[in-house]
């Protein structure tokens, strides 16, 4: 078992060393997926009834509330 | 009210923008990865080092293509939370299996086979390479029909039913969703356009090494495979295509009103081959909806009905009914979702003030009008029509690019296969570019499905206006101008990175 993991292991990594485009294209990736995940989810991206309730109930109520009140 | 309007607007702009840049990235990895499987099997049978060094290279192209595209799709998903959080409660599992599969298919495909593709040529055996080159390419397709079911859903919902007590639509029947026809077509029409793009791709890189004299051999035989696989791919986009339309007839006939310009519906009516639409004309009015236009008689009755005779409601049959045709008038759908808006208010209040009989009567009332509740938020009849001038010059760019790579597919095929490929310098050119057009014409594809079911979010339940969250209009549009910044950097490296690589070569990669 340990002998499959260090193969597969091995697989990546000898795969990733060897790459020459690559490279440029994995620092443009990890850029990206920072700038994706960290900055603008954490600051622009709160899923809004996730942080203004606590329960699905709410959720429930608050939509049902928005459905039935439309706006004039 | 006027927040709410610039709101919605902004988070329209919002996810088009995110929805239009990701579109540029997806139809070339899903048709890439097919060209490149046929090279590689063409390697395998023969043995020929030479299909392997060009299917090399190609392969490299697809991987900038993905790296670059990678995640840029997840804005959406952070979009459906932040900016269409009543969207997402009010769809709840529908959406969320499809792409719950998609995102699991995607991490395994990518971390496995994926990996095999790229790093396994000289660690695994020349089979199991090659059943990884087509594993990716399946697996890439299969990625955009989950996709493309959640989308079919919203343009033609199916397969579930709205819980009141929840406000959410629960799934009925799995497979009603998977095999919603208009989910069906949609994909097969997306995927072999994306073929054809690819295959445009292919050839117009070709192109350019033919016109520097440069990699002849490498580049004819791209230019076999891409043009013989996209020509395929043509003509059945073109059968794929007519059976969305279709289905847009029987299901979303504003969209198809929309996409010809057609405000008076009439039998045997024609299709607008070439048009300029009146800007003055609006609903209802005595205008001329075109200031000029060359049609094909009877050809939108047969497109839409498969029936030369057919007659195809227009715009104002649909906002003010038709009574020989029996064609309800919106007002009355408007007057039909306002009652169930109110069973939905009067069954909420029975059931908290804990009186049976009020609710049972309340739902029922409700599950008699629901299939219009979302008529019961337009503010008047016209809310209910799309912008005709945006889906009509859309739909028709899409036609008339479609109609040229046919052409230009069966030029480069033909004159590759009589080694004149050469000497036709003008369709090199032409090929060239036709590379951004291909671009052009799959954006307008979009354009024309999404513009063109508006004001709907999901068809004829639930609008924009109200699937929108309540959120600062002001942070919308900075989100809006910073995605474009990040998008526009992407696709600037994409274009370096690839020409770069291109201009290397074949031997370089």
């Amino acid at each position: 078992m340990t002998g499959l993991f260090k193969r597969i292991w091995l697989f990546y990594f000898e795969g990733f060393r060897s790459m020459k485009i690559g490279k440029k294209l994995w620092l443009l990736i990890a850029i990206k997926l920072f700038l994706l995940l960290v900055v603008i989810k954490w600051l622009f991206f709160p899923n809004i009834l996730e942080t203004h309730f606590n329960s699905d109930t709410q959720r429930s109520e608050y939509i049902l509330e928005y459905l039935t009140q439309p706006k004039e | 009210m006027e927040h709410i309007d610039m709101l919605v607007d902004w988070s329209r702009a919002q996810f088009a923008l995110t929805a239009l840049y990701h579109w540029l990235f997806v139809p070339l990895t899903l048709g890439l990865t097919f060209i490149v499987a046929i090279m590689e099997t063409i390697y395998v049978k023969t043995g020929d080092e030479w299909w392997k060094k060009t299917t090399k290279f190609w392969m490299t192209v697809l991987a900038i293509n993905f790296a670059i595209g990678l995640a840029t799709g997840i804005i959406m998903e952070f979009e459906f939370g932040t900016n269409w959080s009543n969207y997402s409660w009010i769809v709840g599992d529908i959406f969320g299996a499809p792409l719950a599969i998609e995102g699991l298919m995607a991490f395994f495909m990518e971390s496995t086979f994926f990996a095999v593709m790229f790093f396994g040529w000289d660690k695994v055996s020349k089979k199991m390479h090659l059943l990884s080159t087509w594993l990716v390419a399946i697996g890439s397709n299969l990625s955009a029909l989950w996709i493309l079911v959640a989308n079919g859903w919203m343009q033609h919902p199916m397969g579930m039913r709205f819980n009141p007590d929840t406000a959410r639509n629960e799934m009925q029947n799995f497979w009603d969703v998977l095999f919603n026809p208009n989910a069906v077509n949609k994909f097969l029409h997306t995927v072999s356009s994306s073929y054809v793009l690819a295959s445009l791709f292919v050839i117009g890189v070709s192109a350019w090494y033919l016109l520097k004299r440069r990699e002849v051999k490498f580049a004819k035989r791209s230019i076999i495979v891409a043009a013989s696989f996209g020509l395929l791919a043509s003509l059945y986009s073109i059968s794929t295509g007519d059976q969305s339309a279709y289905q847009v007839a029987q299901t979303q006939p504003m969209k198809l009103a929309a996409m010809e310009g057609l405000y008076k519906g009439e039998n045997r009516a024609g299709i607008v081959a070439f048009g300029i639409l009146n800007p003055k004309k609006k609903p209802g009015d005595d205008h001329d909806p075109f200031l000029m236009k060359v049609e094909i008689p009877g050809a939108l009755s047969f497109l839409g009905y498969h029936d030369l005779q057919a007659f195809v409601p227009g715009v104002d049959d649909l906002l003010y009914g038709n009574e020989k045709h029996q064609i309800a008038a919106i007002q009355k759908k408007i007057d039909e979702g306002k009652i169930a808006v109110a069973a939905l208010k009067a069954y909420k209040e029975a059931k908290k003030s804990g009186n049976k009989q009020r609710a049972k009567a309340a739902l029922e009332r409700f599950r008699a009008h629901e299939k219009y509740l979302g008529y019961g938020y337009l503010k008047k009849p016209e809310d209910a029509v799309p912008n005709i001038a945006l889906t009509f010059y859309s739909f028709h760019t899409m036609v008339g690019l479609g109609t040229w790579f046919l052409i230009l597919l069966i030029l480069t095929l033909y004159y590759t296969m009589i080694n004149e490929i050469e000497k036709k310098r003008w369709v090199l050119y032409a090929a060239l570019w036709s590379i951004p057009l291909a671009y052009v014409a799959h954006e307008m594809g979009w354009i024309v499905a999404e513009v063109g079911r508006q004001p709907w979010a999901i068809q004829d339940l639930l609008p924009v206006g109200m699937a929108a969250s309540n959120l600062a209009s002001t942070s919308v549009m900075i989100t809006f101008w910073l995605f474009a910044i990040l998008f526009t950097g992407l696709l600037i490296a994409e274009v370096k990175i690839m020409t770069t690589q291109i201009k290397n070569g074949p031997e370089e990669h």
